[in-house]
């Protein structure tokens, strides 16, 4: 084992070079989930504010079912994605297995339901508060939902932001349904689990230093929103 | 006054909201217990009793906010529906204040009733005496002028009927003031305003008509005047006089 | 409302970014499911731009272990197959999934083990007599344990030495060549791997190789184009003149000019006649 100093060495001078290998990966990782955390807000939140502003039979079940999902392991889910996508699969058509679309797509399944069972918790307290004014004004159920949809933007956004963050740092899903290809399909995570399979750990620290960097960046962003939302009282 | 008295006097009548056989059951507990009621078709009417008496309920039964278990709340002659409730308005007691602007408070209500003209906006929250907060998130109002938001929202929809659950319970006198005069003027345009207050100054002060219930049910409705000077009930006259629900003969109901 | 429209927009584009990224990869390419330990090695990122320059077609590489490889294959999941589990490439093509298998390559395996070599089997060339040694000194052994090319060959090498390995001191990782070697490296624990996987792993500490030089040890790649009858969807043109670069004089030459630390890594050992005898 070489000590941990010397490998965080490495790491540092890894990451200062910035050479044109890493950046493309950091670069991909962050196209495939923000791509994918924008999917699963257009689909998450929509089902999260439906749930939140209805009441029909199964609600309940549909509530259980979304906070389990929730748990979904991210290999299952690339598990899953890849027998779709397999040129075998019914979708193999499509020819997306090992693309970054496809890296999307499974990231995006990940992600919908923590969305999903995130917002619909937040707007289901909004509209819990909203309720009698709402009813008072007469409003459907579409305007009750961008209304509390906008209402509780800055708790969404947090949501949305937790999404991002376990999808950036998922390695099971990706590696299976993207394989890992340079140039093409290989992010931090997969990197990092093929550099400490190379037992090159200064790259694979280095990358890490990076994810953590953006975790810590995403998490300051989550903070300042929630304080200027509290000036505001919009919190 | 003078304005009040033409409205009494002079208004035509825009509305036809009664209700016949009302009951809401919770379990076994009547907590409405088969109310039959016609307004005055003018004015302010209030609805007072003792704290659990049913006030508040009545009041969300009336606007549809909540289903009876028997009986129906009638709207010119048909039952209440979400399009009857786009004629009437109705201020809490504890205003819900969207996270927005002041002025995006207003233009929210205005819009459901498909209104969506900012003067028109701006004109109700002159008349609440609001300018110049427009821009304000509204959550940081006080107390007071969150309620002036509310009724201006409310007027602002300019409601055949308008329904004030304890609107100024818990505000300083100067508010109350303010909204009592906000609520005369509605009255005077024609609005017809029915009101649940534990004030029973502002009750004097404002009342047209009041109705005293007690558990779940009418004991007197009476024109102002004559309720305050002789009530007809023991219930209303201890009520009036500040003294504690005697021992019912039916279970009291908190 | 506008921000939900702009954020609505700014998804949109990042759809048609992604998917027009995608169509561009797809342009002339093709896809190899080969092993992790050929691609944890370095040779194909030796290879490839030779190959890519010649004829402008990019290789795509999945590294899985050769279970997996062959199992994405049969899913016509790539348009080439290149890996090192002779009876089970047969296999493939036997059953119709694969054209024909080419002899491409071949490298070794070792055991490494830690400096101090509790076992006493440092020097020794009979890994039969070596395996022996480690099963009766009870000295710790990390193996792969997950169906790969290299576990199914150290199974049939102990086989051969007529032991059932087991007990507390043979540690079965479930995990890929590089992890293995991290595992037994921090456990101290014996390791059997091929050579270009040890000589290109950065995480050696004072691990050394302890038995080598066995000719049971030697480790047969091939290489096999998916076929076209079997999967539609195969680049039968493209796939083939990879397979064909490789097995020629130029792709024999360049894979025996790859080397890590001064050390040749692979031998090339196609043979000449193969692709005659096919045709």
């Amino acid at each position: 084992m070489q000590d941990f100093a010397s490998e965080l060495k490495g790491a540092l001078t890894q990451i200062l070079s910035m050479d044109s290998g890493f950046v493309e990966i950091i670069g991909l990782s962050l196209r495939v989930s923000l791509s994918a955390t924008a999917f699963s807000c257009l689909l998450g939140l929509v089902l999260g504010a439906f749930l939140a502003v209805s009441k029909f039979r199964g609600r309940q079940g549909c509530i259980i079912l979304l906070n389990a999902l929730m748990g979904l392991p991210p290999v299952v889910v690339g598990l899953f994605v890849y027998l779709n996508l397999s040129r075998a699969g019914p979708l193999g058509w499509l020819g997306l297995l090992y693309t970054p679309t496809a890296m999307i797509i499974a990231q995006t399944i990940l992600i919908t339901p923590i969305v999903a069972a995130l917002s619909r918790q937040v707007l289901e307290d909004l509209h819990d508060e909203y309720r009698e004014h709402f009813a008072s004004l007469g409003l459907g159920m579409p305007a009750q939902i961008r209304a509390v949809l906008w209402d509780g933007r800055y708790s969404l956004i947090t949501v949305a932001l937790a999404a991002f963050g376990r999808s950036v740092a998922e390695v099971g899903a990706v590696i299976i349904v993207g394989g890992n290809i340079e140039h093409l399909t290989r992010v931090m995570t997969t990197a990092i689990a093929l550099e400490t399979s190379k037992g090159n750990l200064s790259l694979a620290v280095a990358l890490g230093i990076v994810l953590l960097a953006i975790a810590l960046a995403v998490n300051a962003m989550v903070a300042s929103l929630r304080l200027s939302a509290s000036r505001l009282g919009y919190a | 006054m003078l304005e009040r008295t033409g409205a009494m006097t002079g208004t035509v009548q825009r509305h036809a909201l009664y209700c016949r056989g009302l009951v809401y059951q919770v379990g076994e507990r009547r907590l409405i217990d088969g109310i039959d009621l016609d307004f005055l078709p003018f004015g302010i009417s209030t609805i007072v009793g003792y704290n659990g008496a049913g006030k508040s309920l009545l009041l969300r039964l009336l606007h549809g906010l909540l289903e009876p278990s028997e009986g129906a709340v009638l709207w010119n002659g048909k039952p209440l529906s979400a399009k009857a409730r786009h004629h009437q308005a109705m201020v809490f007691q504890k205003p819900v204040i969207l996270r927005r602007t002041v002025l995006d408070n207003l233009r929210f209500a205005l819009a459901s009733r498909g209104i969506r003209d900012r003067k028109q906006a701006l004109a109700a929250l002159e008349r609440v005496g609001l300018s110049g907060l427009e821009s304000r998130p509204a959550r940081l109002l006080s107390g007071g002028e969150k309620q002036r938001l509310a009724l201006g929202q409310a007027i602002g929809c300019n409601p055949d009927v308008l329904f004030l659950d304890e609107a100024t319970a818990s505000l300083d006198p100067a508010s109350v003031h303010a909204i009592e005069q906000i609520v005369l003027a509605a009255s005077a345009e024609g609005t017809k305003v029915i009101m649940v207050t534990h004030d029973v100054g502002q009750a004097r002060r404002l009342s047209d008509e009041v109705i005293f219930i007690d558990q779940g049910r009418i004991l007197e409705q009476a024109p102002a005047g004559s309720f305050f000077a002789s009530p007809s009930t023991r219930h209303a006259a201890a009520y009036l006089e500040g003294r504690l629900p005697e021992t019912h003969q039916h279970p009291s109901q908190n | 409302m506008k921000t939900i429209r702009k954020l609505s927009i700014a998804a949109a584009m990042t759809v048609t970014l992604a998917v027009a990224g995608t169509a561009a990869a797809q342009d002339k390419s093709i896809l190899v499911q080969s092993t992790t330990s050929t691609a944890n090695s370095g040779l194909y990122d030796h290879l490839l731009p030779m190959f890519t320059g010649k004829s402008g077609i990019t290789v795509n590489v999945v590294a899985v272990g050769t279970g997996q490889a062959i199992k994405n294959a049969q899913n016509c999941d790539a348009d080439v197959l290149l890996v090192h589990a002779k009876a089970s490439e047969e296999k493939f093509v036997s059953e119709g999934y694969g054209v024909q298998r080419f002899d491409l390559m071949y490298n070794d395996f070792v055991i490494v083990g830690p400096a101090a070599d509790p076992a006493g089997v440092k020097g020794m060339n009979d890994v039969k007599a070596a395996l022996t040694k480690l099963a009766e000194a009870k000295a710790p052994f990390a193996s792969r344990g997950d169906d790969s090319g290299t576990h199914k060959k150290e199974m049939s090498l102990w086989k051969a030495a007529g032991i059932e390995p087991g007990g507390e001191w043979y540690r079965s990782t479930g995990s890929g060549m590089g992890a293995t070697l991290n595992a037994g490296v921090g456990m101290g624990a014996y390791v059997m791997t091929d050579r270009a996987t040890w000589i290109s792993f950065g995480n050696k500490g004072d691990y050394e190789i302890a038995v080598e030089g066995d000719e049971a040890m030697f480790n047969q790649y091939g290489v096999i184009l998916v076929n076209p009858e079997k999967c539609s969807s195969v680049k039968q043109a493209e796939g083939q003149a990879f397979i064909d670069w490789l097995l020629s004089a130029e792709g024999q030459n360049a894979i025996r000019a790859y080397q890590v630390d001064g050390q040749q890594l692979f031998f090339p050992n196609a043979d000449p006649g193969q692709m005659k005898k096919a045709g």
